[in-house]
């Protein structure tokens, strides 16, 4: 027999969707600030790779020939891109503290942080999704890889704040700079926290289609369909 | 039971089908308000799009600038003084920016001309000075990480007068109250005006100063780069060094300097940027 049950409390499911837009604009305009200054390659062994190559601002339009109409214009627009950064970042923030502060207050956290068991349990899991193992761990709310994932992405997100104040008052809060071993320093890793998010976003997409539409409803409206009999997954 | 008795209400049906509607049911007024809230996210982005600009950008951008720049304008003080190195730290320079410097500038007919001078004295309000009008001045050398809005950055060491000692001894025109009398002095910070307007000698390039940021003990008016006098390109035969704000507010060849209480146009600031591009 089936029953609704609550999953996702409504204050949690505001958070998830207010920063989605924030964080995508964050991004967005964090690419309009980096194609000023697009320095970071990745070495592997001799091959180097530069992020991001020059058709990614504007794909389907070249350079060289001035000819094409590309599907979207990243570069020219850094004072654009700061305009937006430095009004949305306080959004991102308030929404951030008051999502961490609801875990600490509702004893919520209590389902996101790891326990002793998580990384033993999140190996399982992705053994499973990859094939490579029959059966599911069972968990609570989230198994063991969801858990240092969500917590990890929290962490990130205290990151992207702390090295972004780091980088934009780097003399009024030198300290903050300094603590993180200088200015360039402080750049860098705010650069590769926003690609760890990228990563994040990625598998997350992956993983909500893996588990379905009652999944990803229970992210709208809060609640899922649960077979009485079985445990709450 | 009686009848008068109410039923508690029950989240689970009895029924399967019924939980697969009522389920339906959420799902629908939740998708409703989602449309609602995206419509109403691509509307924001629409409706700020097409602001009119105020200098380069939508104005609710402009205006959201103003409050962030209030806001650390705030905690900005002459005490936060920009981080300093050792001279086995300098890199490279960078040129970055000709704006202001299309010819090359004749360094034996330079001046630097200063208004808004204090005129109480029997000075006049404009006057032009030389090179060694400001090396008169005493010497300070700072190396600092000079930081581009682009994004780079290089250490590099500067040479040269503080703003500072320049207006403590060629006075701007202090602020007067109503009836036309000087302002004494607050905590021991003279009635200077409220900002400073520095120009190439073309005028093609300029800055608007606060002058807070203008005493700061790091801004210099300075001559030498890297222990020599700056080359062309870097803004001989004087420039700008403000640590505490991006490179854009480091104006090379200074031509004018003018003291007023008007907040000065701002070259960048006019293309979208903020105008006091405070580090």
């Amino acid at each position: 027999m089936k029953r609704i049950e609550e999953k996702h409390p409504l204050a949690i499911r505001w958070f998830h969707w207010i920063n989605f837009p924030v964080l995508a604009v964050m991004i967005w305009s964090g690419l309009l600030i980096y194609w000023a200054n697009d320095i970071y390659h990745v070495r592997l062994e001799t091959v180097s790779v530069h992020l991001f190559p020059s058709w990614f601002y504007h794909p389907g339009y070249h350079e060289a020939t001035n000819k094409g109409h590309a599907l979207w214009h990243l570069d020219y627009r850094l004072a654009e891109g700061m305009a937006w950064h430095f009004l949305f970042f306080w959004f991102f923030a308030i929404n951030g503290i008051l999502y961490v502060s609801f875990l600490a207050l509702s004893g919520q956290w209590r389902e996101i942080a790891p326990t002793r068991d998580s990384l033993r349990q999140a190996v399982q899991v992705v053994l499973h999704d990859l094939h490579l193992r029959k059966n599911a761990p069972s968990h609570a709310k989230y198994n063991g890889a969801q858990r240092l994932a969500y917590t990890s992405i929290v962490l990130m997100g205290a990151g992207s704040l702390v090295t972004g104040l780091a980088i934009y008052k780097p003399i009024q809060l030198s300290w903050i700079t300094n603590l993180l071993g200088g200015y360039e320093m402080a750049r860098f890793l705010h650069f590769w926290l926003t690609m760890g998010y990228v990563a994040f976003f990625v598998i997350h997409i992956l993983q909500v289609i893996r588990a379905g539409w009652n999944n990803f409803r229970a992210m709208v409206t809060g609640y899922i369909i649960a077979d009485k009999e079985a445990p709450l997954s | 039971m009686t009848a008068n008795e109410e039923q508690p209400i029950k989240l689970t049906p009895p029924d399967d089908s019924d939980v697969e509607q009522q389920m339906r049911r959420m799902s629908r007024r939740s998708l409703v308000k989602g449309a609602v809230g995206i419509a109403f996210v691509l509307g924001a982005r629409h409706w700020v799009d097409t602001r009119r600009t105020r200098q380069g950008i939508p104005w609710p951008l402009r205006r959201a600038l103003q409050v962030n720049e209030e806001i650390w304008h705030d905690f900005a003080s002459t005490g936060h003084l920009a981080p300093t190195f050792r001279s086995t730290q300098i890199t490279r320079a960078r040129t970055n920016g000709d704006v202001g410097l299309s010819d090359i500038q004749d360094l034996s007919t330079w001046t630097l001309k200063v208004s808004g001078l204090d005129t109480s004295t029997g000075d006049p309000d404009t006057r032009s000075f030389t090179l060694d009008d400001i090396k008169k001045l005493p010497a300070h050398t700072i190396i600092t990480q000079f930081k581009c809005i682009e994004g780079w950055s290089y250490i590099m060491s500067w040479r040269g007068a503080r703003l500072v000692d320049f207006m403590e001894k060629y006075s701007p025109a202090l602020k007067t109250d109503d009836s036309g009398n000087p302002l004494p002095p607050v905590n021991g910070v003279p009635a200077y005006p409220n900002f400073v307007s520095m120009s190439t000698p073309d005028k093609q390039y300029f800055v608007g100063l606060d002058m807070q940021s203008a005493r700061h003990p790091q801004t210099l008016l300075c001559y030498e780069m890297n222990g020599k006098p700056l080359t062309q390109e870097h803004g001989a035969p004087l420039r700008l060094i403000i640590p505490v704000k991006y490179g854009v507010k480091n104006i090379k060849r200074i031509g004018n300097i003018h003291y007023t209480n008007q907040r000065p146009a701002d070259y960048w600031a006019e293309q979208g940027y903020d105008w006091y591009a405070e580090l």
